[in-house]
Order: structure tokens, then C-alpha cells, then sequence
């Protein structure tokens, strides 16, 4: 029985991943890849998957491995940047090879939209020897999740499912081959740390689970052997297909591959069109018959010129007389997301270049970008209400004081979450920020390097949990003089408010023992540490200046523990006004602060505060006429 | 939730100055034609539920038969920043985002989110925009003053027959600001903007929006479709038609 359903990408490969038969999934929150994990935690109970979020994409893989080792069948969830993190044991992982299954959902990022890099897993694939399968819509990402999960059973190897930012966070029609499972009878939560189902053959003692350079050497030609056997395997799947006859060919995967064909309509005489949905290891075999019945080659992908590669060394091996137009000789733009337009753009250059009379054209707007008139910019901006802009606010002053008092700088170095927005005007508190659990270390650095300033890194609670407990590991024993404050709003905030170590509760919403970040911090041997409670309305402020400017001052390795609500998660209290009376239009609340509540309305002298305050009362702490008062209004 | 605070009422720009104006209004009856290609953009500012309403735009497509392909915004810039969802709707699945040009019509949640698409916008395409600004969190240096009047002079000049209302008190008025979205998809379906039938849409309210929201988000929907029959002018008549 078939059923149709609106899928997201991401839904549609927690579907796959059950249907075939999934037992252990793990994974670490990361934009565009979490909402796989979040759909499976829906049906962990009632499938008997054994699901959690892991501490990091290099523990989530790891734990996988463990079960995959017993013959369990495994997914791993993270975006690319988590790849990195991973890659460790994933490196190591190859040679060893697994039982039952293991595969990885990556998911890139072109763009970027909400990442550090624009890195391309296909690349990676072909770097670490892991097939990389590569779909364009939901419907695809469906079918190759089951198909990644037969290759990793047969050929016992992780199988990477690569999706970028508009497979999985794209909704379709996806038809489903079996029926979703049933949702209707409440789930209960699962007993903490269980596997749900043991029905995988367990775990046998054997010399091929232990890694040596032996072991490596034995099986480094397996692995190579492997690669062939794919890719002559995948020149035969339906996935990678030739369509039209025309003398120029187009070689595309993922969604750039549907642009192809929508930027081309009417023009489909010209062109051959191969789509590559197995991308790594390179169906070598259909893209020489495909490359053999064409004269010219264009090579339309997001990212890394990976086909392309893939596409000239095939060529030159072959001896083909077809020229190859792609990013390497800057027909296509090198980086950032595609669409129909700039493939448009991208064709006509090549057609151009072949002196043929046809053209490809783009439909004609209504009205043309340069003839817009000039429009706000709306940059992402911490929450009204949201406890970091207290902390930024703090350490702004504190940082400050310390400036006139005894002229020295202080440098901000931030992390990954939420309050990396605190790099935004006006708090402007972020002067460095590189990958997760970095800033501490990089504070250490700068430590050594400007001994007359001081150094403060902010950190997130899962950010902390994730990769930030090494570097206050490395700042005690290397007496590094630096503060390290802890943004605990008490959840996974950027990525949708997932749970983490820190909170007392499990993925699938049961309890379990919560790490205390200052008990951690304490015990790796740092000698200030301070908790701070940010939600109390009184002098909330005032205690945390006093707080950062005690860690500052401390020689040697300090942290502050600043505890408050995410209020994208919590009932706002009742909301602030502002009193016209009192009010002396000064604009200091603006200009200091930068919450979204408060706005000068246009031709107005005197501020507003809207609907969307959820009544931290920061604003009224630094108004220096006292005008902001609680409105006793509920929102 | 309901707002019944200070609300940003300095950039007014009544839907009265509108009235008068000739809709074309087109009756879908939900029926599935061959060849079909339509694209709808739905842009605003994180919260206002572009998600949403994009979610219920492609469930009532693939109600009606259609193949559907969304590409919506999430993830950082849902803090304050622009957020636009693109539906495609059609015999054939395409690449989740719209080619410039090619949107055949342009939901605006907010002024300067519309005009920030218009060039998604084909020629004869079709508008609708809540007049309702929001305006920016902050001002970063070098962001333009937000005007919402001069943006929606410029859509009006631009896009004739543009349907402009203050869907957010209409919304208001059926019991929360919040339901904004859904009133501008009432407004679409009452119009004929769409290519399903607005008891299909309605169809996708009782299912999709929980049962505690429902009523007002029916209210909204409704209202909207109400006044926009108002304000073509024969109300009963294209009623009548719609039930057939």
C-alpha cells in the first residue's frame, strides 16, 4: 500500500530509516539536519529505536559504531561542519567497516544560510572512501536513505546520505511505500538508556574490531577494492540518468540537477542531460558512455567542483575530445547557493563561447532588482527578552570600567549558538568566533600574545557540554588567564530547543541525571567560579557586572555561570512600558540595548515597547530617567 | 497571546483607500488541470508564520491533485530577520526555489518584506500585502529609515490591482493578531488567487491548525474573505456561485 504525504527532506529520511528497519539513531543538533533525529524521537517509542542526542557528532558517532558493531542498523544525524568533528573515528571507521548498518546523514549548507563554511561532504566522501549518496527532493531523500541503508548492510561500510539546505529543509509530495506508523496512542517516554530493541545479533570478540597499523595495512586494499566495486555498481542505478540526445551534455546532482532542467525548458534539443544521484564513488562506467555520445561538456553543481574533477580526469583518461565548462574555468560561480537564474547565467556564457545563436532567457520580473527602492536590513537579533543581552550588557560595562579605570582592553571571543548574535549592533561583544567549544581556547591564545589585555569567552550550555570542557581543561593546565562565561539558558537553543546533558532530560523527553556546569568547571580545577541568576527582575544587571568584573579581575583561569530562561521556550512575565511622562526621549534604551521590543516609531521623539517584550526589565534597569516601568500587562 | 498592548500604529495605511479597486475575481472549483505550473512566494519577518501558511498552501494543492515543492526559511534568521517560503505548484516536481520572474503571486506579511521579493514577481503577477509594518529590531549603521508609506506607494505604483489591507487588525478582530497569516490566505482564496478552491483550504485549517486556535483562525480566514467581498462590491452573488 502507498501513501502520499507533504513531507520536509528531513522527515522523509527519518521515514526511510525506519522503514528500513533502523535500531539505534544518534546525532547532534545542527541547521539544516536536526528535524531527522527530532521526526525519528516521534515513533523512537512505538519502533523500538533506541534514539538519543549525543554530546557531539564525534560521540553520536562513536556510539553508533558500538551498535553497529553488534549488527544493529545505525543512523547518525549532524551537519557538515559536525562531519569535522567527527571525522575522527569516521577516518579510522573505514578500514574496520561495520555490521548491520551504518549511515551518516550530512547535510551541507550552500549558502551559507546558518553555518560557518560552505564545505561540500561529496569532497569528503571521496577524501575518507565513503559512498555519498546525493538526492534532489524529499522523495528522493526517502528512497536513497533505504538504499544507503541496504549498500552499508551489504558492503559493511557507513554510507554517507549527503543533503544540502533545500533537500532538507524543502517540503514535497513524498510517496511513501509503506504506511507511516501510527501515531495516534500517546507515546510514553522510554526508560532512560535502554536499547528498545535488542533483536541485533550482539557483539562477537574479534581481532577485525581492534584497529593497529597491521589491521590497517590488511585492509586498506579491501577498502580501495570496495570503491571499484561501487562505482561500477552505481553506473547501473536509476539514480544516475541520461536524458535528451542534443550534443552539449550537462552533468548535475542534488537539486542543481532539477534547475538544469527547468533553466533549459525549451531549449532540450541542445543538450544531454546526466543527473548523478550516487555521486561518490563516480559511476565511471555510465559517465563514459554518457561523456562518448557528446561534444561539449558543462558541469552545473553547488560547492566544490567535485563532478568536475570526477568529469576531466575521466576525459583525460579516455582520451575524449569534449571541453569541459564548469568553475575551473569560470563559467560558474565558485561558491554560494544556485538557482535557475544563475545557471541561466552560467549556460549562456558557455553558449556564448560556442558562438551558438541560442540563448537561454529569464522570465522578466516585475520589477528588477536594481529598481527597488532602498529596504531596512533586518539582521537576526537575540530575542526581546533573551538572558544573553543581559550578560553582553554586563560585561560591555564592566569591560568598560576596567578601560577607565586602569586603561586596559578587554577581548571578547565568542562560540557557536544564539549568542554568537551578540557580534550584532549595538552590543557589538563578539571579536572572534570560529567553530564549536573554540572560543576558550582562542581566549587562551590571545592570552599569551596580548598579556596587557584581558580575555573573556562566552560559551552556550550545549556548546559547553559539546567541545568547550577541553579548553578549560588546557586553561588550568596552562594557568592561562582568561574568563570563561557560561550563557546556561537551559536548552539547545539556535537549533530548536533540544535537551543536553546539562538539563536533567533525554531526547525522548525522559529523566536523567543533569551535569552541573559549575560543578565541571570546578572540578577541572578552575578557582573562581560563580553562579549567577539571571531571572530575578531585581538588580539582575547590577549582579552581573559585579560578577564579571570580579572573574576579570581574578589572575588566572575565572568563570561565571550566568543560569536564566531561553524565552523562546518560557512564559513571558508581564510586560514593561514605557512612561511618556518621565520619558526624555534620550533614546539611551535603543541605542544601548537593541531589543526587538523597543522601536522609535516614525517622526516619534519618545520610544515604544511592543507585544513581543517578555519583561526581563533590562531596559528599565538602564534607563536613566527611570521611565520603565512594568505594565502589569500579561502578554 | 492576544495583543492588547501598545501596538505599532504609526505607519496606518487603511484598506478604505483601496476600496473601489476592480479585483478580478476567478472562481477555482478545485478541479485539476493538465499543464499546471503555479508559484506562490509568502515573505515576512520571523514569527509572523510564513511556515505556516505555506504548510496549508501545499497540503491544499496536493488535496487537489497537484505535485507540491516548499523551500522555506529556518534556523538564524528566524530571530527578527526576512523569511519567505516559496510553494511550487504543478503537474511536474521542480527545484524548491522560484526563478526570478516566475512567482505568479506574492503574499506579503509585511511591506518591506513584499517589495524585498518583487523581483520573484512575473509581470502580470498577482499581490497581496499587509499593510502592517514591522519595523526593524534595530538599526544597523548603514540601514536605510524604514518608510512602510514610500514602500507601499511604490507597490502600488508598480503592481496594478495590488490588494493592500491591514490584515493584522483584520486578524486582530477575529480574535488575535497573530492569525495575519491565515486572514491574507482568506484573502487569496476569496479572490480566486489560488489555484484550489477555499473549501479546500478550510479543509486544511481543521487539520492542521490545533484545535485551541482553530475557531479564531477560522474567524480570520473568514473575515477576510468577507471583506473582500465587500469591497468588490457583490458579496451574496459570488457567494452563491462558490457553493455550487
Amino acid at each position: 500500500m502507498t501513501e502520499k504525504k507533504l513531507l520536509m527532506g528531513n522527515e522523509a529520511i527519518a521515514l526511510g530509516a525506519i522503514e528500513a528497519g533502523v535500531q539505534v539513531v544518534t546525532g547532534y543538533p545542527g541547521t539544516p539536519s536536526t528535524e531527522a533525529l527530532e521526526t525519528i524521537i516521534r515513533y523512537a517509542d512505538r519502533c523500538e529505536i533506541y534514539t538519543e542526542w549525543s554530546s557531539n557528532e564525534k560521540v553520536a558517532l562513536e556510539t553508533a559504531v558500538g551498535a553497529a558493531y553488534s549488527g544493529a542498523k545505525t543512523l547518525v544525524t549532524m551537519k557538515q561542519v559536525g562531519l569535522n568533528v567527527a571525522s575522527d573515528p569516521l577516518m579510522s571507521l573505514t578500514y574496520i567497516g561495520v555490521k548491520g548498518a551504518l549511515v551518516l546523514l550530512v547535510a551541507d549548507d550552500p549558502g551559507p544560510h546558518s553555518s560557518q563554511t560552505e564545505q561540500d561532504t561529496r569532497a569528503f566522501g571521496h577524501f575518507a572512501n565513503i559512498p555519498v549518496l546525493d538526492p534532489a527532493t524529499p522523495q528522493e531523500a526517502y528512497e536513497l536513505t533505504k538504499l544507503a541503508f541496504e549498500l552499508s548492510h551489504e558492503f559493511e561500510i557507513p554510507v554517507i546520505l549527503r543533503t544540502t539546505t533545500r533537500v532538507s529543509h524543502s517540503c514535497g509530495d513524498v510517496e511513501l511505500a509503506a504506511a507511516e506508523p501510527d501515531l495516534s496512542e500517546p507515546s510514553k517516554p522510554a526508560p532512560a538508556g535502554v536499547p528498545v530493541k535488542a533483536s541485533c545479533e550482539g557483539f562477537t570478540k574479534d581481532r577485525r574490531w581492534t584497529i593497529f597499523p597491521r589491521l590497517t595495512a590488511e585492509r586498506h586494499p579491501w577498502l580501495e577494492n570496495v570503491q571499484v566495486q561501487l562505482s561500477e555498481r552505481f553506473s547501473g542505478f536509476p539514480y544516475n540518468s541520461v536524458s535528451g540526445n542534443g550534443k552539449i551534455g550537462i552533468i548535475a546532482s542534488g537539486v542543481s540537477a532539477l534547475y538544469v532542467k527547468e533553466a533549459v525548458k525549451g531549449f532540450e534539443e541542445l543538450f544531454t542531460i546526466f543527473r548523478v544521484g550516487t555521486v561518490y564513488p563516480f559511476p565511471e562506467k555510465a559517465a563514459l558512455s554518457f561523456l562518448k555520445g557528446i561534444e561539449k561538456l558543462i558541469v552545473v553543481e553547488e560547492l566544490d567542483p567535485y563532478l568536475e574533477e570526477q568529469a576531466l580526469q575521466l576525459v583525460g583518461r579516455a582520451h575524449l575530445s569534449v571541453d569541459v565548462y564548469g568553475k575551473k574555468n569560470g563559467f560558474f560561480p565558485v561558491s554560494g547557493e544556485y538557482n535557475v537564474d544563475a545557471i541561466i547565467d552560467g549556460v549562456n556564457k558557455v553558449l556564448a563561447d560556442l558562438k551558438e545563436t541560442a540563448s537561454l532567457s529569464h522570465a522578466s520580473p516585475a520589477v528588477l532588482r536594481g529598481e527597488l527602492p532602498p529596504l531596512p536590513i533586518r539582521a537576526p537579533t537575540l530575542c526581546a527578552g533573551c538572558m544573553h543581552r543581559t550578560v553582553f550588557y554586563a560585561f560591555k560595562q564592566a569591560a568598560k570600567q576596567l578601560k577607565k579605570d586602569s586603561q586596559v582592553e578587554t577581548i571578547f571571543s565568542g562560540d557557536i549558538g544564539c549568542y554568537t548574535l551578540g557580534n550584532a549592533h549595538p552590543l557589538n561583544m563578539v571579536d572572534t568566533c570560529l567553530c564549536m567549544g573554540a572560543g576558550m581556547s582562542i581566549a587562551g591564545g590571545l592570552s599569551r600574545t596580548n598579556p596587557e589585555a584581558k580575555q573573556v569567552a562566552f560559551i552556550g550550555d550545549s556548546t559547553f557540554f559539546h567541545s568547550g570542557i577541553p579548553a578549560v581543561v588546557n586553561a588550568v593546565y596552562n594557568g592561562a588567564d582568561v574568563t570563561l562565561a557560561v550563557l546556561d539558558n537551559r536548552t539547545t537553543a539556535m537549533t530548536g530547543h533540544q535537551p543536553h546533558p546539562g538539563i536533567g532530560v533525554t531526547a525522548l523527553g525522559s529523566a536523567s541525571k543533569a551535569i552541573d556546569i559549575a560543578g565541571v568547571v570546578r572540578s577541572c580545577g578552575v578557582e573562581f567560579v560563580k553562579s549567577v541568576n539571571i531571572d530575578s527582575l531585581e538588580n539582575s544587571l547590577e549582579n552581573c557586572v559585579e560578577a564579571a568584573k570580579e572573574a576579570i579581575e581574578f589572575k588566572g583561569p575565572s568563570a561565571v555561570v550566568f543560569k536564566g530562561k531561553c524565552v523562546g521556550i518560557t512564559k513571558p512575565r508581564t510586560r514593561f512600558a514605557i512612561d511618556t511622562e518621565s520619558c526624555t526621549g534620550c533614546g539611551f534604551c535603543i541605542k544601548q540595548l537593541g531589543c526587538p521590543a523597543i522601536f522609535l516609531p516614525a517622526g516619534e521623539d519618545k520610544p515604544l515597547i511592543q507585544d513581543s517584550c517578555s519583561g526581563c526589565g533590562l531596559c528599565a534597569q538602564v534607563c536613566p530617567s527611570g521611565a520603565i516601568r512594568e505594565s502589569g500587562v500579561k502578554k | 497571546m492576544k495583543g492588547e498592548g501598545t501596538k505599532y500604529e504609526g505607519t496606518k495605511y487603511e484598506g478604505t483607500k483601496y476600496e473601489g479597486t476592480k479585483f478580478e475575481v476567478k472562481k477555482f472549483k478545485g478541479m485539476k488541470y493538465e499543464g499546471m505550473k503555479y508559484d506562490i512566494l509568502i515573505a515576512g519577518v520571523g514569527g509572523q508564520g510564513v511556515v505556516l501558511a505555506s504548510r496549508m498552501l501545499a497540503l491544499a494543492a496536493m488535496k487537489t491533485g497537484y505535485r507540491v515543492s516548499t523551500a522555506e526559511t529556518i534556523g538564524m534568521s528566524q530571530r527578527e530577520g526576512s523569511v519567505s517560503s516559496h510553494i511550487r505548484i504543478g503537474d511536474e516536481i521542480q527545484g524548491s526555489l522560484i526563478p526570478a520572474g516566475q512567482a505568479d503571486l506574492l503574499i506579503g506579511l509585511e511591506p518591506a518584506e513584499a517589495v524585498r521579493n518583487l523581483p520573484f514577481l512575473k509581470r502580470d503577477g498577482k499581490i497581496i500585502v499587509n499593510s502592517h509594518a514591522v519595523p526593524p529590531a534595530s538599526k544597523p549603521p548603514g540601514s536605510p529609515e524604514y518608510d512602510p508609506e514610500a514602500l507601499l506607494s511604490f507597490l502600488e505604483a508598480h503592481i496594478p490591482g495590488m490588494l493592500c489591507l491591514d490584515f493584522t487588525q483584520l486578524a486582530e478582530e477575529a480574535g488575535t493578531h497573530r492569525a495575519a497569516n491565515v486572514a491574507m490566505l482568506g484573502a487569496a482564496a476569496g479572490t480566486g488567487m489560488l489555484p484550489f478552491s477555499r473549501e479546500d483550504i478550510l479543509a486544511v485549517l481543521e487539520t492542521e491548525i490545533p484545535e485551541k486556535h482553530r475557531a479564531v483562525n477560522r474567524a480570520a480566514f473568514e473575515g477576510a474573505i468577507e471583506k473582500i467581498e465587500i469591497i468588490s462590491g457583490h458579496p451574496h452573488r459570488e457567494q452563491t456561485e462558490d457553493r455550487r
